[in-house]
């Protein structure tokens, strides 16, 4: 207790670390981990959303940023111009996961009813087959990887204005076990405890491309590994220029045994070469 | 002699220099923001900005800046809180100043200090873990994050500034007043109601105004407790976004000089002047008040 | 007259009322916290660093960080402050140029501390470069407390009466030597305690540092200004809202308000007591 007590400043580099919500705690265990290897190294670590990690990374703010989605041609122009040199870094994936509350009594859905559910264009959940109740959407915010993925990937276009933009990941879990017509979406590592079990009071939705076709469930690692599973993302790790140093050293101590353990354990998908080759990426200007 | 003199004239140099600077500085902050924020009307048209356009700066085609929505929801967690924070606060007000024995006055007071310092964040605590179960389960609604919790938690935070300054319109009212109203046969609460009450109109307004750029004000609070939707408010049941939670959200994620970068500016320019025109009227009034009480 | 008695009845009971749902509101949010938050709370609580993710250990490196960025904020409020209010009080003339001046400031002290936090991030942060840094958000605080310190310190040396000016300055005293030797030390209680509220009030607000300097998570304490921190306020914030655990972290988040809760009211009854001895 007394070392925890005395304020030792031996001399450390200094990694900052910023942006998405739904790698902090991921990067948390992990930063964690390698900094009982490496006691010369201190990690700082922030979310605020993929949006923060990327402009913090524009303004020179901070060494990695953490990014749930791909970074955009013309934030990389924008960077360039302020002669940061974005170089992306894939360390893990994540499955995104549509969760209820089990009163909604769906099972599954198609991925253009998800998208009209979110859009706003379905109101009641008896449309598409539940029991009879409103829609109650939650998400996130803007400066949310996991918002713009979704939008992108499901949606197509805007969200519905009544969608509750949440903090974070952790509110919409709390607010849909307690919305009876309540849906969102949330990264896999939130759904899935530490001990493999799942938080009580969510229902899974299974996703299928179109009406005859099969439904998979995120929780399905084989789905997932074969692409069946629409919602399969790579997580990026950004930093100016190529990674040098002890950033380095962290993004090696991320792909070496370890790390892909605490991974796994968290309930992410190690980023295997097999995977990254599955998902396209989509060019968006914005 | 001289070395004294020459202290003096130091000194006094000193005193105004960093008068100046202070000066300068705050008067900065409104410099700065007028600049950043005007600069937001070069691509937004201030008609638009002010309608009940979505505010919706990363849309997924065109980017659309309208706060109409968000001044809304201001509005009615503003006068929500009002509504409860006023006759309760000036009714403490009251009691304190006319009813309450020394030594509950004694107490009474501290009290009112100390949930004043109470910081805003832990009020918005509070209306995540006590407040918003609370209402779900009164109101029967999925959770409790709205605007009628963000009212609530924002009287919490305006009541201390409301009684206080009450408090004191209520003591500028003399003596004379109260003692000529009871030699006349009226019993306390007549005198309270029919005489202390309007000569201190204008106090008690001031206190109001001062409440209101409190709650106007509150970033935290209403963050983390009022559900964040920013869809145009239907009624005190519907989540809500204010001004001051759409900039504390954006803030991080906008890179230098881009619209939204300036758009944040705006909406920052717009909260600076409405808490300004509320403390100019509320400092109008205390100050004419405390002519009167000289 | 039954009536009017009645009604001054009903209406004495109905300020009562007032009365009892404010203090209802401080009781309940002191005991809600200290409930709740009690069982988290020892020594080991404040003094250790936080682990597993931030469910288990102590807040020590947000303590730590609340203390540093708050004394620094009033290292350099404070004697600016001082300085502005005893030129405004004791030097300036009474024009209108100068009541302009005194009642901006009165006013700048009700702008929203986010507004603040803005300037901070456009001026502190990128303008001068500081980057987010325990620097860049005690300078923010400084702004932000900036405004109540010179007022509160204007009243403090209005308050002390004019004869003990005047008769410094009729037994040959200049206007510094009688502001340093009789003026200001009668007028310390009054702007120890500004100082002490302000104080109170830099450590517990967010929104100036939430993009000027604090973090969600730090091995190593700020080892200069120029570093990152972690502050309680925020942590409170994160812990509540953006955390992959919430239920989990329920008690901790309890615990975190409820030392900041503390800090907050031991500091405000110093400065109440400072005032009443000296009343």
């Amino acid at each position: 207790m007394m070392a925890a007590t005395c304020v030792q400043q031996h001399p450390v580099e200094r990694i900052t670390v910023k942006g998405s919500d739904t790698e902090v705690n991921l990067v948390l265990q992990l930063a964690e981990a390698f900094m009982e290897r490496h006691s010369g190294v201190s990690l700082s670590i922030a979310g605020g959303g993929s949006g923060v990690g990327i402009a913090a990374l524009m303004n020179g703010k901070t060494d990695i940023a953490n990014s749930s989605r791909e970074v955009s041609l013309a934030e990389i122009d924008f960077a360039r111009r302020q002669g940061v040199h974005i170089v992306p870094t894939i360390f893990a994936a994540d499955a995104i996961v549509v969760v209820t509350n089990p009163a909604v009594g769906m099972d599954s859905l198609t991925v253009a009813q998800l998208g009209n559910i979110f859009s706003g264009d379905i109101q009641d959940w008896a449309a598409v087959g539940g029991k009879p109740g409103a829609v109650s959407l939650y998400g996130r915010q803007s400066n949310s990887g996991t918002f713009l993925y979704f939008r992108e990937k499901i949606v197509g276009r805007d969200f519905s204005p009544t969608l509750k933009q949440m903090n974070g990941t952790a509110q919409i879990i709390e607010a849909i076990k307690n919305d009876k017509g309540g849906i969102g979406y949330v990264g896999l590592g939130y759904v899935a405890r530490p001990d493999g079990a799942l938080h009580a009071g969510l229902r899974v939705i299974r996703l299928k491309a179109d009406a005859t076709s099969p439904s998979y469930s995120p929780l399905d690692t084989a789905a997932l590994t074969n692409g069946n599973y629409p919602l399969l993302r790579p997580l990026y790790q950004l930093t100016n220029g190529i990674p040098e140093g002890v950033v380095k050293q962290f993004l090696q101590f991320e792909q070496s045994a370890l790390g892909q353990k605490i991974i796994v354990e968290n309930g992410y998908l190690a980023a295997g070469p097999g995977f990254i080759a599955q998902d396209k990426p989509s060019q968006t200007e914005r | 002699m001289r070395r004294r003199l020459f202290w003096d004239r130091f000194f006094e140099k000193s005193f105004s220099l960093s008068a100046v600077l202070a000066v300068l500085i705050l008067g900065g902050i409104f410099g700065m923001l007028l600049y950043n924020g005007l600069r937001a009307f070069g691509s937004i048209a201030p008609g638009y900005f002010f309608s009940l356009a979505e505010w919706n700066p990363a849309a997924y085609t065109a980017p659309s800046y309208g706060i109409g929505a968000m001044l809304t929801g201001t509005v009615l967690t503003t006068l929500g809180a009002m509504v409860f924070a006023v006759p309760v606060g000036i009714g403490m007000a009251f009691f304190v100043s006319e009813i309450a024995p020394p030594r509950a006055r004694a107490m009474l007071k501290p009290a009112v200090e100390m949930l004043a310092a109470v910081p805003s964040v832990v009020v918005g605590f509070l209306g995540i873990v006590l407040v918003g179960p609370f209402l779900a389960g009164l109101f029967h609604l999925p959770n409790g994050l709205n605007a009628l919790n963000g009212a609530i938690l924002l009287a919490v935070m305006a009541l201390p500034a409301v009684v206080t300054v009450a408090d004191d319109a209520i003591h500028a009212v003399p003596h004379t007043y109260k003692e000529a109203s009871y030699a006349l046969g009226a019993n306390r609460w007549e005198t309270l109601v029919r005489v202390t009450l309007p000569s201190c109109y204008s106090g008690i307004l001031a206190a109001v105004m001062l409440g209101m750029g409190r709650a106007i004000g509150e970033t935290m609070t209403v963050l983390m407790a009022t559900g964040n939707a920013t869809a145009f408010p239907n009624g005190f049941f519907d989540p809500v976004r204010t001004i001051t939670a759409t900039v504390a959200i954006e803030m991080g994620e906008v890179p230098a000089g881009t619209p939204h970068y300036f758009s944040l500016f705006a909406c920052a320019l717009v909260l600076f002047l409405l808490t300004l025109i509320v403390n100019v009227l509320a400092e109008r009034i205390t100050s004419n008040l405390r002519k009167r009480g000289q | 007259m039954m009536a009017k008695k009645h009604i001054q009845l009903f209406g004495i009971a109905s300020l009562v009322t007032c009365a009892a749902i404010v203090v209802g509101f401080l009781g309940l949010i002191l005991f809600d916290l200290a409930w709740k938050g009690g069982i988290v709370l020892n020594w080991e609580f404040l003094v250790r660093y936080p682990k597993k993710g931030m469910t288990e250990g102590g807040i020590f490196p947000a303590v730590f960080g609340t203390a540093v960025v708050t004394l620094l904020a009033t290292a350099l409020a404070a004697p600016l402050g001082i300085a502005c209010a005893v030129w405004l009080q004791e030097y300036a003339p009474d024009t209108p140029l100068t009541r302009l001046v005194r009642a901006s400031i009165r006013n700048l002290a009700g702008v929203p501390s986010i507004v603040y936090g803005l300037f901070g991030l456009a001026v502190f942060v990128e303008g001068m470069g500081m980057g987010m840094s325990v620097l860049a958000s005690g300078c923010t605080l400084a702004l932000l407390t900036l405004p109540s310190v010179i007022t509160t310190t204007e009243e403090a040396l209005r308050n002390v009466p004019r004869l003990l000016r005047e008769g410094a300055l009729a037994l040959g005293a200049t206007r510094w030597e009688t502001i340093r030797a009789i003026v200001l030390p009668a007028a310390v209680p009054g702007i120890l305690t500004g100082i002490i509220l302000a104080l109170s009030r830099a450590a517990g607000e967010t929104a100036p540092i939430l993009f000027t300097g604090v973090a969600f998570y730090s091995r190593y304490l700020p080892a200069s200004v120029f570093d990152e921190f972690m502050a309680l306020p925020y942590h409170l914030y994160i812990l509540s809202t953006q955390h992959h655990d919430p239920v989990a972290v329920r008690p901790l988040a309890y615990g975190t308000a409820l030392v900041l809760l503390a800090l907050v009211l031991m500091l405000n009854s110093v400065a109440f007591v400072v005032r009443a001895r000296h009343r």
